[in-house]
């Protein structure tokens, strides 16, 4: 098993790719220690695995804060990006 | 030239220490830019600053082209200077000079309109630029300490590397100049959103706090007056496509490279800094804007911190390119300087490569050469807060 990822804070739902992983790779995901993961979907380098399954509406947490929500249920394992993340700042969209 | 821990080799000036020697050609307004380029092309040893402001502007926009220009002429890296004036424009050319003067250098000043034109002006301008070039000729480097850098510190072209290598690995260096008396800046207030806690907490008191989180907070009510997404530009395209998916996890990722040390203080645009240590400028988050603003700040030398790599460089500072990213130390190896990428498998801590670059922010400031500086980038721009009436 090789080390792909980086989880980045003990608090994080998200891990960051550091090399390409294919659909259904086992990879090792490094933190405080190297755990295992079955990534679901291509992540190309430096994207983003979930960790967890996430709800819809759940914020994201990477570096131990918040980056931004959940906009669709999101399984362990699946790529996190801009289809199922929004972010919660400079949203003149949302403005009235 | 032997480098220890704590010096450097530089310039001394009236005013601060010099880690290059050249005579600048500063125009007071674009309509000057291409006599001023015409001489930079005659003589060895002089860059001239292409910019794109001047004139038509009112208010704090004027003034802080004014600012930019004036901190231009001021910093050590130029040895001397000539002011080149359309001779209409809004600033004021000869205030401009007598404000860059005050620092101590030479500095001369050529109207167009008045010399008769374009032609006469080069002429004028090559001839006291050459003889500037004579006398920088004649300065030597020395030691210094450590403690006279002023290195600000940019993230530009970034991914998810930038967050997990680069940013970290130049915060550590950041650190290690900030312990040692130097002087910090970091800018880009956009890619400040979603992490400003984490920087107000490290305040040096309440007010650079309140200071911090009102500029942040101004900067996002700019955006959403656009009445869009952010996302339609912060992250940029290439941020995204490098896995980057929201401004907070941009910010988060940013504001590493700054460090850890106290938050000193929080200047404007172009502004020179009070304190030593760690310090912000109020400035958007396109690259050439914030670091031409470092430029007027004072900074003798920008580290320069990339994922996707962006090849830029400024006419009298070096801009050091440093990327944790594989595949960009790779396949731009003419435009990257330090490759940190081998901590991404955890073969080199952060800490080990932190101390490379700040020994690679001495030898730059000794004088080696950076790649943007050996392919020739020499680019500046102002920013701008008031539109073209």
């Amino acid at each position: 098993m090789r080390i792909k990822a980086i989880k980045m804070n003990e608090k994080d739902n998200v891990a960051t790719a550091i090399d390409d992983i294919e659909s259904g790779e086992v990879i090792g995901v490094k933190n405080e220690e190297t755990f295992e993961i079955q990534v679901l979907q291509r992540i190309p380098f430096g994207h983003k695995i979930a960790l967890k399954d996430i709800s819809r509406g759940e914020n994201i947490i990477k570096y131990g804060e918040v980056i931004g929500r959940a906009t669709e249920d999101i399984k362990k394992g699946e790529h996190v990006h801009v289809h199922n993340v929004e972010s919660l700042r400079g949203r003149g969209d949302l403005r009235k | 030239m032997e480098i220890s821990e704590n010096e450097f080799f530089g310039y001394e000036r009236e005013e601060g220490v010099g880690t290059r020697n050249y005579v600048a050609i500063l125009p007071s307004v674009v309509c000057a830019n291409e006599v001023a380029r015409i001489i930079e092309e005659r003589v060895e040893n002089s860059r001239a600053f292409l910019h794109h402001q001047g004139c038509i502007q009112l208010g704090k926009d004027l003034e802080m082209t004014f600012r930019a220009l004036v901190g231009f002429g001021r910093n050590p890296n130029c040895h001397s200077v000539l002011v080149v004036s359309l001779g209409c424009e809004a600033i004021d050319a000869e205030k401009l000079a007598d404000e860059i003067a005050k620092s101590g250098k030479r500095v001369e000043l050529v109207r167009i309109q008045e010399e008769g034109g374009t032609l006469k002006a080069i002429e004028k301008g090559v001839r006291i630029v050459r003889k500037m070039a004579e006398e920088a000729g004649k300065e030597k480097r020395r030691s210094f300490d450590v403690s006279e850098l002023t290195v600000g510190i940019k993230c530009g072209a970034s991914d998810t590397t930038s967050g997990i290598a680069s940013n970290p690995v130049t915060g550590y260096a950041a650190d290690l100049l900030v312990e040692r008396g130097a002087r910090v800046i970091i800018g880009e207030t956009t890619e400040i959103i979603g992490a400003e806690h984490i920087l107000a907490k490290r305040a040096k008191d309440k007010e650079v706090a309140k200071k911090l989180l009102e500029a942040v907070q101004m900067m996002e009510r700019e955006a959403e007056k656009m009445g869009v997404d952010l996302r339609g530009s912060q992250p940029t395209p290439g941020n995204i496509k490098g896995g980057l998916t929201t401004i907070e996890e941009k910010s988060l990722g940013a504001i590493l490279k700054g460090g850890t040390s106290e938050l000193r203080e929080v200047i404007e645009y172009a502004e020179i800094p009070k304190e030593r240590g760690l310090i912000v400028m109020n400035s958007p988050g396109r690259e050439v804007e914030v670091v031409s603003g470092f430029m007027a700040s004072g900074a003798q030398l920008v580290v320069f911190s990339t994922g996707l790599g962006a090849p830029f460089g400024l006419p009298v500072v070096p801009v050091m390119k440093v990327t944790g990213n594989p595949r960009t130390a790779l396949e731009k190896a003419d435009d990257i300087d330090v490759d940190v990428s081998r901590i991404l498998r955890g073969e080199e801590s952060i800490q080990e490569a932190g101390k490379r670059i700040y020994n690679e922010i001495l030898e730059v400031s000794s004088g080696k050469p950076v790649k943007a500086e050996i392919l020739g980038y020499r680019f500046v721009d102002i920013w701008r807060i008031g539109p073209t009436l």
